[in-house]
């Protein structure tokens, strides 16, 4: 009994304990979401899955009627075959090099192979992956300088700059961001005639731009009076006491929450699918509807977010680190 | 050098504070003027004001015979000749020692970067802390972050210096270190304004004192004769209490 109660003091073995039970927690929640799977009767095709990121696309060229194959022109990474026709008309054929079935001199019937080849495509997932990181970056771009501009007219003793910065924030932040993206469709994408990636990415930094203008702010207001006047004492202006003072002592406070409010967007981006855009959420739809693979096909979805929300971490915390070197 | 004329300044935040009221004040070339009085007494307002730092609801003032009240003046080129020292160092804690003096010679005055390394490195020999360039305010004691706010003010050669409780805040074994380089600066010709409760420097170096109560300035004299024959009853009872 004491042994017992020794070793549960025992630092190192309540350490060991504690992570078996993360293990067995862990552990759990698969069989779990087996025997769950098992019960719906769902067959599990995660063999499905690959061809959606990257598929294996193989091409036959074949001739359109008989002729006769005249010449091979070789022009750089292509190949012409000069097919002559049984009327004694020439059909020009571009292909890729190497990949020729047929010599020069060669008879064709209509419907033979000319050349073949096979490529790697990239799948449905990988290019809504694709989709949701250029809407991200874009939007994330677009959100800092809308939300620097912001903060700052946030920030002015002006009154017009303050209170349109307030109205724009307040409106945005009091209004659905799926609602926020059919205005920026239907109204704003006609009248301007933007692309519907266009109209995407606008609503997107617009409403990050917002909750970036309100980080800014507060970090910029954490920064004590003192150093703008001393700034200013020396004779820098506004803009130079900002840009070298204000600022850099600002965005190590700002970074973080920055960052949570960046990975929120990536995530909200998954809206813009009502748009017709094929992101990775509506990606993951549309192959769901073709194969009622459900459950492989948002799980990957799921991880796919999860990579670029956890690489958008990491690249965070490293720069946290490299400014925190000043103190 | 320095000319005020009837200054007025009021505060409205919770209550209404008249933080300067007919302020009017005058400083020669070279002269070095101690300014005294109780917390609140508007000794911060009427520095702050020479700088703009705070802009005066009413009168003028003229510094070397730009007038800083007129709206055409280029406040920011005005106040590169105004160097100001805080209670509070605010030295940029992001940057070294280096970057802190340096910053403003490249930014505002133009200077190159090798001139303005060179003249920064002179300042640290005259404010003792030559070794200290490299470091960050974060690592120094407040006496020797308080030399370089000096050297960062002196950087850019201005023609009047402020000082505004410059050694409320440190440990009493650093106030003389401060108040060495500031003596050294007063003969050297400096035109200053100095917000101090120090007696001994106000006796050693100051061509006068102005005792502030209430917004006002109440008495102005000699360092001797304020400090030994106060004429008005509010400074007498001042200085018996921080004596
Ligand atoms: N920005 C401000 N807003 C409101 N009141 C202020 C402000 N600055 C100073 N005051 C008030 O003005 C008065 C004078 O302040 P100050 O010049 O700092 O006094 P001192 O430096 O002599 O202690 C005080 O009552 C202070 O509370
Ligand atoms: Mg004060």
């Amino acid at each position: 009994m004491d042994t017992l109660k020794n070793l549960l003091h025992n630092p190192r073995f309540r350490n060991i304990l504690s992570w078996a039970a993360l293990a067995a927690i862990l552990v759990g929640l698969v069989i779990g979401t087996v025997q769950t799977t098992r019960r719906v009767e769902y067959i599990w095709r995660w063999e499905q899955i690959p061809r959606y990121v990257l598929f294996k696309e193989s091409r036959e060229i074949v001739v359109e009627d008989n002729a006769t194959v005249k010449a091979l022109d070789r022009a750089g990474s292509s190949t012409v075959i000069v097919a002559v026709n049984s009327y004694g008309e020439e059909q020009y054929y571009n292909l890729p090099k190497d990949m020729i079935e047929v010599a020069v001199g060669d008879e064709l019937k209509a419907g033979d192979l000319l050349a073949k080849w096979t490529k790697w495509k990239p799948g449905l997932l990988l290019r809504g992956l694709v989709l949701t990181l250029e809407i991200s970056v874009l939007s994330i771009i677009l959100g800092i300088i809308i939300g620097l501009i912001t903060g700052l007219a946030r920030l002015s003793s002006n009154p017009a700059p303050k209170w349109l910065a307030i109205g724009y924030i307040e409106l945005i932040r009091g209004t659905p961001l799926l609602v926020q993206i059919y205005i920026f469709y239907f109204f704003v994408g006609q009248v301007f005639s933007l692309s519907s990636f266009w109209a995407g990415v606008l609503a997107l930094s617009f409403f990050a731009g917002a909750y970036v203008a309100e980080i800014i702010r507060a970090g910029i207001q954490s920064i004590h009076k003192g150093q703008m006047e001393a700034a200013r004492s020396l004779g820098m202006n506004y803009y130079l006491a900002m840009r070298y003072i204000i600022l850099p002592q600002a965005f190590k406070r700002i970074l973080p929450p920055l960052a949570g409010q960046f990975i929120s967007l990536i995530k909200d981006s998954s809206l813009v699918g009502v748009i017709a855009l094929v992101e990775l959420t509506r990606a993951g739809r549309e192959i769901g509807t073709s194969t009622f693979n459900y459950f492989e096909v948002f799980f990957t979805v799921a991880a796919l977010y999860l990579i670029l929300t956890f690489t958008l971490s990491m690249l965070v915390q490293f720069l946290e680190r490299r400014f925190a070197a000043s103190d | 050098m320095i000319d005020v004329r009837n200054v007025y300044k009021t505060f409205y935040s919770r209550h209404k504070v008249e933080a300067l009221v007919d302020v009017s004040l005058q400083v020669d070339k070279g002269e070095v003027v101690v300014i005294i009085g109780p917390s609140g007494s508007g000794k911060s307002t009427i520095l702050r004001c020479l700088n703009h730092l705070e802009k005066p609801d009413r009168g003028d003032i003229t510094i070397d015979g730009i007038l800083l009240t007129d709206l055409k003046t280029d406040i920011n080129s005005v106040r590169a000749e105004v160097g100001m020292v805080f209670q509070s160092f605010n030295l940029f804690p992001h940057m070294t020692v280096l970057a802190n003096v340096t910053i403003a010679q490249i930014k505002v005055r133009g200077r190159s970067r090798e001139k303005s390394e060179q003249i920064t490195m002179q300042l640290l020999h005259k404010v003792g802390i030559p070794e200290k360039a490299n470091s960050y305010p974060s690592q120094l004691s407040g006496g020797q972050q308080q030399r370089v706010a000096i050297a960062r003010a002196l950087a850019m050669q201005p023609k009047v210096m402020l000082f505004d409780e410059a050694t409320s805040a440190l440990d009493p074994e650093m106030v003389n270190e401060v108040l060495d380089v500031m003596k050294a600066l007063c003969r050297e010709g400096m035109t200053m304004v100095v917000v101090s409760h120090e007696m001994g420097f106000a006796r050693e170096v100051g061509d006068m004192v102005i005792f502030m109560d209430e917004g006002r300035i109440v008495e102005v004299g000699t360092p001797d004769k304020i400090y030994d024959d106060p004429e008005h009853e509010r400074t007498q009872a001042f200085l018996a209490q921080i004596l």
